[in-house]
């Protein structure tokens, strides 16, 4: 009886301590070597894997830091300077300071004021449906509203406005990755400075028609009347292809714009309410609204 | 068909780089005179097709759904012209050389009219080396509904063999069989009795199948010859051409007349009387309804080509291009997609696939962004026939996934290279 039992707790330890040797010998032989900052600098980084970098992950992205001698031109957008002086820190290099940025949508053609003239079946993708035509209405700029960039967005920072059929984008949680972007086929999607207090003025529209054509087509649509690019005190807006742009870096955010506009085609975002008469249309970002469980899976 | 009050013409009506304007506002222009020369070698010239003013140069919606470049042309009630005889008589004798002949081909904008438009001076540029030793006509129309070619054949086959014998002569080629599907029984004997006079060149009768009107499906059912993935039917020594085409090539070099009009169908189940017409390049299709007898109620679409792979136009200023065999007005109950179900596996579309793919997973690949493994299933050989689309029992948008992911894989292939 004894002996059985001691015969096999002998067996058994005598194996376990083979395959130890065994183990510690191959671990050794086959180590591969890994800068332990590449560890260190995945666990500061946001751990989103949203590719807002370039690079397909942040244990990727965490590989890049280390190994580039230059990483001024290496941002991490939603971790932004926080994240990158932390790991200026651990690696000793020099980061670019930036402006941290979110995304706009340049469309307010909402259902009530560009109308639809036709009528599409195909599967709801805006890629797919950017193929085959101009769109639902009759600017062929605009927003398709089939949600190519809600589905994109790893943040939960946006969802489809059913009243306009327009995607809105929640500030707060907007971690300016650019993955709208991309995935926008029409380059509706725009990064802006944040600014103080998340304060922006843009011009909502990309026509480029020729201002009555672009007016029907949509009633806030930029006809390209320059009334803007007039009373600009700061010359930060051109106009080009019967269209304005506003520069975010000379802005100064007087508004002086947005209250010439006759189609009301600049947005004004989180300003607080003017003594004068408010532009109709309210600003399609919302910073602060927590909006309900998006309920269209676009 | 009579002559346009205004006429459009889009400066981007073949493959290949657009053509350059060469009029101006308030320029007066007769018929046939170029407009717009051809941008590069594929590329082509663009004639006017009436007489009349360039009224202005704007962005018009065309069948792509987006607004293009187009000349706008306000006629005139002179209809002067810079070709000889307006009414062509029957002229048989091919007087001119190869190198003029071409040369007619190239300068009078002549470009496949089966629907892909693709510039006929490359087709025919090639040095024949003896390699190539067949010609074959498309008589097969490439679409249901359309009657375009059929009609062409019926009215015009002496011109139709005359103009295989000129490409004959240009390129060398002996032998000719023009293919036309068996339920064309009249076109058959009307081409046969006109091949008489011609030993060389042969009529094929074809089962009627679709798609056989596109290069590839109707070589295979002729010559039983398999054009390589990815080749051309020069590489089994095959030119392929589209009967429209050989008429507009027969024009163009016997009589010197452009490529300015064309056999349009305008068909539908409602419509009083559908009817094929020479339509001048540039009708907006409104033009064209209306000739028919105007839409009908409860019309939902009107698409531009055939019923298969015809895309619906946004309104009906949408003008007639070289490439518009077809104009199909499709009422509500023929109109409507149904939702899309999931996949049951039941291997239609790989039944139908004209080109052996596997339509249901080329779809998921390209849904789920992996185009790298779509272009090694052959993606790109897809000739978007739109078949799978077609007899999906579970109403499967095949189609539209497959073209997105070609678009995108050649995006890939060319960034790269």
């Amino acid at each position: 009886m004894i002996a059985s039992v001691l015969s096999s707790a002998i067996l058994l330890s005598s194996i376990g301590t083979v395959s130890a040797v065994v183990l510690f010998v191959v671990s050794k032989k086959f180590n591969v070597f890994e800068d332990p900052k590449i560890l260190e600098v995945e666990d500061i980084l946001p751990a989103a894997n949203c590719a807002g970098c370039g690079s397909p992950g942040c244990k990727a992205f965490a590989e890049k830091l280390v190994n580039t001698d230059d990483i001024s031109d290496l941002f991490c957008p939603v971790g932004g300077n926080d994240v990158m002086k932390q790991v200026a820190e651990i690696l000793g290099k020099e980061v670019a300071e930036k402006d941290p940025t979110v995304a706009v949508l340049r469309c307010q053609g909402g259902c009530d004021v560009r109308p639809k003239t036709t009528e599409y079946q195909g599967p709801r993708s805006c890629a797919i449906s950017a193929m085959v035509y101009g769109g639902e209405t009759d600017c062929q700029y605009g927003c398709l509203g089939d949600g190519d960039c809600v589905s994109v967005c790893k943040f939960d920072a946006m969802y489809m406005d059913e009243s306009t059929g327009l995607p809105v984008i929640i500030t707060d949680k907007c971690t300016s990755c650019g993955a709208c972007v991309d995935a926008c086929p029409r380059d509706i999607i725009e990064m802006r400075p944040r600014n103080k207090r998340d304060l922006k003025i843009f011009v909502g529209c990309l026509n480029e028609d020729k201002g009555g054509i672009a007016k029907r087509a949509c009633e806030v649509a930029c006809i390209g009347c320059s009334k803007c690019e007039d009373i600009c005190p700061k010359d930060a807006i051109e106009m080009a292809n019967n269209l304005a742009y506003i520069d975010p870096e000379l802005c100064t955010l007087c508004r002086k714009c947005v209250e010439v506009c006759p189609t009301h085609s600049i947005i004004e975002t989180n300003f607080p309410v003017k003594k004068v008469k408010m532009p109709k249309e309210t600003p399609k970002v919302k910073a602060t609204a927590t909006p309900t469980k998006p309920n269209t899976n676009a | 068909m009579p002559v346009p009050k205004v006429v459009y013409v889009p400066i981007a009506q073949h493959i290949g780089i657009p053509s350059e304007i060469i009029v101006d506002r308030k320029d007066k222009v007769v018929i046939g005179q170029v407009i717009a020369k051809s941008g590069g070698f594929v590329s082509s010239n663009i004639h006017s097709p009436v007489a009349g003013t360039v009224t202005k140069l704007d962005m018009i919606v065309d069948s792509s759904g987006y607004k293009k470049q187009c000349i706008v042309i306000r006629t005139d009630q002179k209809n002067e012209s810079n070709f000889e005889v307006p009414d062509f008589p029957l002229k048989i004798e091919i007087t001119l050389s190869q190198e003029d002949i071409l040369q007619h081909i190239t300068d009078y904008g002549i470009v496949g009219l089966g629907g892909a438009t693709f510039p006929s001076h490359v087709k025919l540029n090639l040095k024949n080396d003896g390699h190539v030793d067949c010609l074959i006509i498309n008589g097969v129309e490439c679409e249901p509904y359309l009657t375009a070619d059929h009609r062409l054949m019926l009215e015009k086959a002496e011109e139709i063999i005359v103009g295989i014998q000129i490409l004959m002569h240009a390129l060398h080629i002996e032998k000719a069989i023009i293919g036309i599907e068996n339920n064309k029984k009249d076109a058959i004997s009307v081409l046969k009795e006109a091949t008489e006079i011609d030993s060389r060149i042969k009529v094929a009768a074809l089962r009627v199948k679709y798609p056989q009107g596109s290069e590839k499906q109707l070589i295979r059912a002729i010559l039983k010859r398999e054009v390589p993935k990815g080749g051309l039917p020069m590489d089994v020594g095959v030119i392929v051409h589209n009967v429209g085409t050989i008429f507009a090539i027969y024009q163009a070099v016997q009589h010197n007349q452009p490529l300015i009009e064309r056999v349009v169908t305008v068909t539908g189940k409602r419509l009083e009387n559908p009817s094929n017409f020479w339509v001048k390049i540039g009708t907006p299709i409104k033009d064209l309804v209306e000739e028919v007898g105007g839409i009908p109620e409860g019309t939902r679409k009107i698409v531009n080509g055939g019923p298969m792979m015809g895309k619906a136009i946004k309104n009906t200023d949408v003008p007639i291009t070289k490439g518009t065999s077809g104009i199909l007005v499709i009422s509500e109950e023929e109109a409507s997609r149904k939702e899309p179900k999931n996949c049951i596996r039941c291997s239609q579309c790989v039944f139908v696939c004209p080109m052996g793919l596997e339509p249901h997973l080329l779809m998921n690949l390209s849904e789920k962004g992996l185009y790298e493994r779509a272009r090694n299933e052959d993606i790109m050989t897809c000739i978007e026939c739109g078949s799978c689309s077609y007899v999906c029992p579970s109403h499967r948008p095949l189609l539209d996934y497959i073209r997105f992911g070609k678009s995108i894989v050649k995006k890939l292939e060319t960034s790269k290279n």
